[in-house]
């Protein structure tokens, strides 16, 4: 589909056409999708009539999930997010606060009924009545059972969302519980994005593919899209060469940690962690912690993070031999080339033709002695 | 009993010019081998750790070598007195045979220059059949040259040396030395195991490999007799060779019966069918085997010359396929191995075969070992 | 003149009285059993990620060079033991090669090296005694300056794991020493303490063998822990137990092994072959004693010889 100039004079947040496109293009690419496709995300970004309404509701959250989302800077996605989609509630990001935010929020969610996304992020407690996490008074426990309904669809934004996080690590005194579970049977929507923090880019993925499409990417049986969450990251490791030839860091600051080498005896729980960090991964600067000499915790894979202890070996959950790793049988050569195979035959003839021709001449000289 | 004289005439003849190109081409390939590694002419490997060298030039050599073995036998424990004109060439052809085997071994070890560890008694492992297989034949490559030595002294002093006590022990040792070392050369294939064709591993290999080896030995003598006659124009021994020649049938009954009573006992035989390499190479054995068998079982083919180089040549090549198979052809390291000697490797076989021709030739022209022309005086 | 037919029976029946007086009883050679300080590592493939963790351990703690088989040497992927390489981990692939540790469209892994043999082939071999066992942990170490380079031990190892340098001027034997020059320091091998997952753990050969049997009793699926590096390292890894093959390779194949193995598909399928449980070089020892014990034979017959001998020539003078 050809693009011209004045399909983009909306372009929001004062992004150039080409950056924008830039954008969207990469973010196809990001879940999976055809390049081709970018186009028709930017078109259908741009040509939304109203701009999708967003309540994001916050439970047991350290905020960091917002903040990863804040961090990108190329474009500023912050402007992107903001006028892509029409944020009418966010604890971090209101300008109001008080009475005056909760009444907005009452409002947009009467407005919007059955059309606007909500956002989770944060676990929410359920113990005692949920009284560990109340806003305006109120426990989020309640406030997530009264808005979820009226939602088109619920994204759980980082691991406390998607499956309780830290809040849930043991004891978890307060039954930090993941929205998923709250709203089993409800029949709603649910995608989560776990992470700690996720990659904003999945996020924002998964926001334009709903607005392009009208409906949700592709999920895994935990509810997370397959375009990031598919693979482990053991499978996309830059370090995965040196885990396939057996060279490890022993020990933080060894010879084999500073010549970069696989992290898999530090702890490294890449082999068991569903997520795109390996690829993707952070800040716009390519960062991530294996690439900076740290072992990766398992932060967004439920029973591994903030539950397998850091530097305990993880269980590889899909051993696959490299490509190329030696089989049984080897053929080590040896056979005869066709000099050595035609030299043995030759003598062999030569041999057999003299013993033939020697055989006749004791028959003649038997014969002259006699 | 007829006299040893040289043969006389000049050595460099076409046939000696020959052999002794082919000894300068392999003495190439043999400085390569000790300057850049075995590997660098050879294509053994780690699979086939031996190949012709041990299998040819020590195992088929040293049975070749065996006719001083068998005449020593029929001669001075059977007391057949009339076959002494046939000793001293076989003994010859044993010595160079013999010799030229311990320099095979010398060229085919890797550490050669440890080769003095087999008499260390601190390194010596007496479980070792090839300890055994080692030190028997060094001792006897020693008591070979001592049994030749009367041939040497009459060059040197022209005087008929006579038979002392001394000579007496040597030769008695010469007799019980290759028995204990031709017997133990199936032995030591024993430990190959499951990578021995069960149509070649046996408990009872030694016994065979022993047969094998007296049969080879009188083989031999009719080979090497009728070539010698060939070759320096002379009449054939066939008389002597006719009654000689009576043994090996005798032997050859033995060696098959206890062969495939072998094979029949343990349940092998069904292998010898089953159309692979080693299928096909067992029955060719074995028939190169029973042709000569069948051939002097008459005694009209005994007493013709053409006959006999016939029967010598078949089981000379029956002799050597039995021990090409179980130490080579027989033998499987697994998948993936494969072993076919290289072109330096081949050569420096040839040249081991081709000195020794060249030695017997120098040997016989110029020292005491045929008997005078004429045949033996029965 | 015919052949005197009273000297050849006479010969004939000497040589028989000859062998009945010289052969000794029949001398079995005793079967070897397992030393009671016997030391070895148990591999389970089942446990092993195939990281090679182990190969890069083993060339560490001995020295060895690096084998590069690729046109370009930038990666060292040796593809057999050899020369260079003393400890191989290898792969079995059927099909889809998919499933870890399944026969049908699966895969797993092996670890091939020396395996300590109680009955070594090598050690009966060779003549110089190269080869030799330890009187006390029954390693099998190779002594280079006793060896001479004749390569029997290759021949006799029904695992072919004995290597030779072919390309040496002064070539050498090369195999598994199970780091023996680490252990009188109260070091481990090399593979087992490079090892993450516990697949290869070190210990006297009674206690793996328990421990091996403790595995065949476990339920598939459910976790366990596995001891890591060595059997008494108090270091343990949780992990699922698979279902195994209800056979521990080298508990009696050719008299037994001190490196024994575990895996999820039959170890013939895993390039270890079949074998039977008396050793080789038993069967061969007990031919050589039997024949030459003490030497008696051969000096019975070396007696006989000379007598028929030195009346050969006194027929003659």
């Amino acid at each position: 589909m050809r693009c011209r100039e004045s399909d983009f004079d909306k372009i929001p947040g004062g992004v150039s056409r080409r950056d924008f496109l830039k954008v969207c293009t990469a973010t196809a690419v990001y879940m999976g999708l055809p390049a081709s496709l970018g186009p028709k995300i930017a078109a259908a970004a741009t040509a939304a009539k109203k701009r999708p309404p967003v309540i994001w509701l916050s439970g047991q959250e350290c905020t960091g999930c917002t903040e990863t989302l804040l961090r990108a800077t190329h474009p500023t996605v912050e402007h992107l997010i903001l006028d892509l989609i029409a944020l009418d509630y966010s604890e971090t990001l209101n300008t109001g606060a008080g009475h005056q935010a909760e009444e907005y929020r009452a409002k947009s969610i009467e407005e919007n009924k059955g059309k606007f996304i909500l956002v989770v992020e944060g676990s929410i407690p359920v113990k005692d009545g949920g009284i560990y996490c109340k806003v305006a008074g109120k426990p989020v426990l309640e406030i997530l059972k009264e808005t979820a309904p009226k939602a088109a669809a619920v994204v759980a934004i980082g691991s406390c969302a998607a499956w309780g996080g830290v809040p849930s690590a043991g004891p978890n005194p307060t039954g930090a519980t993941p929205a998923y579970k709250i709203l089993e049977g409800t029949g709603i929507p649910v995608i989560n994005i776990p992470g700690c923090p996720p990659n904003g880019y999945n996020f924002l993925s998964t926001v334009l593919y709903y607005v392009t499409f009208q409906k949700l990417p592709e999920l895994d049986d935990k509810l997370r899209p397959k375009f990031a969450y598919g693979r482990l990251i053991h499978e996309n490791c830059e370090r995965r060469p040196h885990f396939d030839a057996g060279r490890f860091a022993e020990q933080f600051g060894d010879e084999g940690h500073r010549l970069g080498y696989c992290l898999y005896k530090l702890g490294c729980k890449g082999p068991e962690t569903f997520n795109n960090c390996s690829t993707l991964r952070f800040n716009d600067m390519g960062t991530w912690p294996v690439n900076t000499g740290h072992p990766c915790f398992g932060c967004s894979e439920e029973g591994v993070g903030f539950n397998i202890p850091l530097h305990t070996p993880a269980e590889v959950k899909n051993v696959t031999p490299f490509a190329v790793q030696t089989p049984i049988t080897v053929d080590h050569g040896g056979g005869g080339t066709t000099g050595a195979v035609a030299l043995a035959a030759g003598v062999a003839g030569a041999a057999i033709g003299a013993g033939v021709v020697a055989l006749k001449k004791v028959d003649q000289a038997e014969k002259k002695q006699d | 009993m007829s006299e040893a004289k040289p043969v006389g005439g000049k050595v460099f003849t076409g046939p000696f010019l020959f052999f002794l190109v082919i000894t300068l081409i392999g003495i190439y390939f043999l400085a390569k081998r000790f300057m850049f590694g075995i590997g660098s002419v050879s294509n053994m490997n780690d699979g086939f750790a031996w190949g012709i060298w041990i299998t040819y030039d020590v195992v088929v050599g040293t049975a070749f070598a065996c006719g001083g073995y068998s005449m020593a036998l029929l001669v001075y424990v059977f007391n057949n007195g009339e076959y002494h004109p046939l000793v001293r060439p076989a003994l010859l052809a044993s010595m160079f045979g013999y010799t030229l085997a311990g320099v095979s071994v010398f060229i085919d070890i890797g550490r050669y220059w440890h080769i003095y560890n087999v008499f260390l008694p601190w390194y010596t492992n007496f479980n070792s059949v090839l300890l055994e297989v080692a030190l028997c034949i060094a001792a006897y490559i020693a008591v070979l040259w001592i049994e030749f030595s009367p041939t040497f002294l009459e060059a040197a002093t022209g005087t008929k040396s006579k038979v002392n006590k001394l000579l007496i022990f040597f030769i008695a040792l010469g007799i019980l030395l290759p028995t204990m070392h031709q017997s133990s050369l199936g032995s030591v294939m024993i430990l190959a195991g499951n990578k021995l064709s069960p149509l070649w591993w046996t408990p009872a290999l030694p016994l065979i490999f022993l047969i094998s080896a007296v049969t080879m030995g009188y083989t031999v003598v009719i080979f090497e007799s009728t070539l010698s006659a060939l070759g320096f124009k002379r009449p054939f021994e066939t008389d002597m060779l006719a009654k000689l020649s009576l043994v090996i049938p005798i032997l050859l009954v033995i060696f098959l019966v206890v062969r495939f009573g072998d094979l029949l006992i343990r349940g092998q035989l069904g292998l010898a069918f089953s159309g692979n390499l080693q299928g096909n190479m067992f029955l060719l054995e074995n028939i190169l085997h029973i042709v000569p068998l069948v051939i002097l079982a008459s005694a009209t083919n005994r007493k013709n010359a053409k006959m006999l180089f016939l029967s010598a040549c078949c089981l000379m090549l029956g002799g050597l396929l039995f021990r090409f198979n179980t130490y080579l052809i027989g033998f499987n390291p697994g998948e993936g191995w494969n072993y076919f000697p290289a072109i330096g490797e081949q050569f420096i076989t040839y040249t081991i075969i081709s000195a020794e021709i060249l030695l017997y030739m120098i040997f016989v022209k110029k020292l005491p070992v045929l008997p005078s022309h004429g045949q033996a005086k029965v | 003149m015919k052949i005197k037919r009273r000297d050849f029976l006479k010969g004939a029946a000497g040589c028989g009285v000859l062998a009945a007086v010289g052969q000794p009883a029949y001398a079995e050679a005793k079967k070897k059993e397992r030393l009671p300080g016997a030391l070895g590592f148990l591999y389970d493939s089942t446990l092993c990620i195939g990281c090679q963790a182990c190969m890069v351990g083993c060339k560490k703690a001995n020295e060895m060079p690096v084998e590069s088989t690729d046109l370009l040497p930038i990666w060292e992927n040796p593809r057999d033991l050899s020369a260079k390489t003393l400890n191989v981990i290898k792969k079995f692939e059927s099909g889809t090669g998919t499933n870890k540790d399944q026969e049908t469209d699966g895969f797993a892994f092996i670890k091939r090296q020396c395996m300590h043999c109680v009955d070594p082939g090598c050690v009966s071999a060779c003549p110089v005694s190269a080869m030799r066992k330890n009187p006390d942990t029954g390693v099998v170490t190779y002594n280079k300056d006793a060896c001479i380079g004749c390569r029997y031990c290759q021949i006799a190892c029904p695992f072919n794991i004995p290597k030779f340098q072919w390309d040496a001027a002064f070539p050498q034997i090369v195999k598994c020493q199970l780091c023996s020059h680490l252990l009188p320091k109260g070091e481990i091998p090399g593979c087992c303490s490079s090892c993450p997952t516990g697949a290869t753990v070190f210990g006297p050969t009674t206690e793996l063998m328990a421990e091996a049997k403790r595995r065949q009793q476990m339920e598939p699926g459910k976790y366990y822990d596995f001891p890591v590096s060595s059997i008494d390292s108090g270091k343990n890894f949780s992990q699922q137990a698979a279902r195994y093959v209800p056979e521990i390779y080298g508990e009696n194949e050719v008299g037994g092994t001190q490196v024994l193995m575990l895996a999820g598909v039959p170890f013939s399928k895993l390039g270890l072959p079949e074998l039977p449980e008396k050793s080789y070089a038993s069967t061969a020892e007990t031919i050589q004693h039997t024949i030459y014990k003490g030497m008696i034979a051969p000096i019975v017959v070396l007696a006989g010889l000379f007598y028929f001998v030195n009346r050969s020539q006194k027929d003659k003078d």
